[in-house]
């Protein structure tokens, strides 16, 4: 039977979202991170998983609302630790996808650590980082991400602090799948996401997106369309990007997969790690 | 099983896996390092799981995860990671995950003497998460005792749904004594309580007649929602005053209708004593020691040992001192747990024997008091 793309997609959302108890949601009309809770239960429902075997863990914020939404196992933790929770559900139920959902600030400045060593455990867990450069639940405040010379209620001079690389970040401390892209391009995200839930290992998906309400009210960036149609002009994919010239670059979002590496994942490591303990007794 | 000369924090460690701990998370800090050292060697052995983690704020946090999952879960600190783990021994009350934390204390505030013993965290160990919640703290004063008492503290985190705190001090971590180890099919070990019910009537949260709402791991086909929020019996966030204060209601009465099984304690000729010596931890020894140095000087002097010290055993303390005049309180800090006796018996009655400079209160530092009487 075909299914008409009109209908499946009901059938995501039926099948995937607590549809009928928990909506509406918090978000501000025309926020991004509806955007990206559409992309992942695309994502889940295009490599077949059952909602069972899928948990979802946030921290706080906007983002650290989403796992109310998803009909998965579902975990809302606290600021800056939801791949530290991750990590021991991770472990002991090494067999479920765990996907872990948080903001800039929750993921980079609270969390900066965690995420350090999750990635150089390099343990199978799907991070996506929803980045829309300011702390917008608390009302505007830089965060690790605003870039340098941006208005915020707490540099209300300036940024003069640096905006930190989410994917760099990621790649030099060791996850096996990097991809960033926005919420404008929702389809290609929700296909990088799939990609990041497949992979064994530490993957990172960077969504970027935008905060209307605070961030772009303080700098005078304009509607939630505005903001959108800023995403669509300066998402630029890498090879695209590689032939501008140096001029043309500053403001451009490059998107891509920049790293898909093949790393022993941790808790298979750990398997192993039981296996030789077990031989040591035995012996 | 043969006697074994065994160090606190081994006995600890040994505790846990006969209580069915098969995960552990920490970060190496003296004097508790030990326990994650054995723990790494013997939890892949049977079959559970160890990590390092990059600081104790992860491994509070890693354990809650793991317990989510199903396993019985601890993480081992002492004074400087107690404070960072505070944030997520708060969300372990307000989710109810049970999980054992142990913290080996040594003297501080701050980084203050790391080998030396202390038993400054009495009041961190009450209030140290932020808001009102009900704990179960356990302090052990020998190297058998803390095995016994980290297998009691899996069972009452299990039956109850709560985070259960060891509250050991360097000096009972750091000791080896000559133990004998109970077999393993002799030790009770008490798991969740979990349900049958199908997963569109499973409540996480439910109001249900023990208290104690059923837990199911995730991964079950029991799809449900956790949070640090106040949650309805469900477990999604709720800001309804009908919902929030049976909550409240609930998770103070599962403690405070099972004291029973939670006051563990011990008394020795309080029946005639005309003072009484109320002592824990590693300071429970010297008193022990003193009691034994005045009768035989022929002082009347009782003892009561408490091993669970939150929720404070009012009734245990009120029954002891009735008839008793004076109460003796040491312990290594400036009058912690002395402030609950003040507040059950009457502060006139007590006198408090503090030390904070790193040092063991020895028996003749109690024993004066008692002969100053």
């Amino acid at each position: 039977m075909v299914v008409k793309k009109q209908e499946r997609e009901s059938l995501v959302h039926e099948r995937y979202l607590r549809h009928q108890k928990k909506f509406p949601h918090v978000w501000c009309a025309g926020c991004g991170i509806g955007i990206v809770m559409g992309a992942i239960v695309r994502a889940v429902d295009a490599v077949g998983l059952s909602n069972d075997e899928i948990a979802m863990i946030s921290g706080i914020g906007c983002s650290g609302r989403m796992p109310v939404y998803v009909d998965f196992n579902t975990m809302h933790t606290t600021h800056g630790r939801a791949l530290a929770f991750a990590t021991g559900l991770k472990m002991v139920k090494p067999e479920m996808k765990v996907i872990v959902v948080m903001g800039d600030g929750d993921a980079l400045a609270i969390g900066g650590n965690h995420f350090i060593h999750a990635a150089r455990r390099n343990i199978g867990l799907t991070a996506i980082i929803i980045n829309n450069n300011i702390y917008g639940m608390t009302g505007g405040q830089y965060s690790p991400t605003t870039p340098s010379h941006a208005y915020a209620t707490t540099a209300p001079y300036g940024n003069i602090e640096q905006p930190l690389p989410i994917c760099q970040l990621a790649e030099v401390a060791g996850a096996a799948f990097v991809a960033r892209s926005t919420v404008y391009h929702a389809r290609e995200l929700s296909r990088f996401i799939a990609q990041a839930i497949q992979k064994e290992g530490f993957s990172v998906v960077e969504a970027v997106s935008y905060c209307h309400t605070t961030y772009g009210r303080i700098n005078k960036l304009g509607s939630a369309v505005e903001m959108m149609r800023r995403l669509k002009e300066n998402g630029i994919g890498q090879r695209a990007f590689e032939r501008l010239p140096e001029e043309e670059r500053a403001d451009k979002i490059v998107r891509g997969v920049f790293v898909d590496r093949d790393v022993p994942e941790y808790t298979q490591l750990y398997d192993q790690v039981i296996a030789q303990a077990q031989r040591s007794v035995a012996a | 099983m043969a006697a074994r000369l065994m160090q606190g924090d081994e006995a600890c460690a040994e505790g846990a896996i006969a209580a069915g701990c098969r995960f552990f998370a920490g970060y190496p800090i003296t004097p508790a390092t030990d326990i994650a050292e054995v723990l790494a060697r013997r939890l892949p052995q049977v079959g559970g799981k160890f990590i390092q983690m990059e600081d104790e704020i992860a491994s509070m946090a890693a354990i809650i995860g793991a317990s989510v999952g199903g396993a019985k879960a601890m993480t081992a600190t002492s004074g400087p990671g107690f404070s960072l783990m505070q944030e997520n021994i708060g969300y372990a009350c307000m989710a109810e995950i049970p999980c054992v934390v142990v913290n080996v204390q040594r003297t501080g505030p701050s980084t203050g003497l790391p080998t030396s013993p202390s038993q400054g965290d009495v009041m961190q160990a009450r209030w140290g998460t932020h808001g009102d919640h009900p704990i179960i703290v356990l302090s052990p004063s020998s190297v058998r005792e803390t095995f016994d008492l980290t297998v009691r503290a899996f069972n009452m985190a299990e039956k109850y749904r709560t985070p259960v705190i060891l509250l050991m001090d360097e000096m009972i971590g750091h000791m080896r004594e000559k133990v004998e180890l109970p077999p393993p099919g002799t030790i009770e070990v008490v798991g969740r309580v979990r349900t049958s019910v199908p997963p569109e009537w499973y409540k996480a949260y439910e109001n249900t007649p023990s208290d104690v709402p059923p837990m199911i791991s995730f991964g079950e086909g029991y799809r449900y929602h956790i949070t640090g929020l106040f949650h309805d019996e469900r477990g999604f966030p709720t800001q309804r005053l009908d919902e929030i204060g049976p909550w409240i209601a609930r998770v103070f009465r599962k403690i405070e209708r099972n004291l029973r099984d939670i006051f563990i304690y011990e008394t020795d000729q309080v029946e005639d004593a005309e003072a009484v010596i109320i002592a824990y931890g590693a300071t429970a020894r010297s008193a022990r020691h003193a009691v034994k140095q005045a009768r035989e000087r022929g002082l009347k002097v009782g003892f009561l040992r408490l091993s669970t010290i939150w929720p404070f055993p009012e009734e245990i303390v009120e029954d002891v001192a009735e008839r008793i005049h004076r109460v003796i309180v040491p312990e290594m800090n400036l009058g912690q747990l002395a402030l609950e006796v003040e507040r059950v018996v009457g502060r006139r009655k007590v006198i408090r024997v503090g030390k904070v400079n790193g040092e063991m209160i020895a028996p003749h530092e109690i024993l004066d008091v008692i002969g100053r009487g």
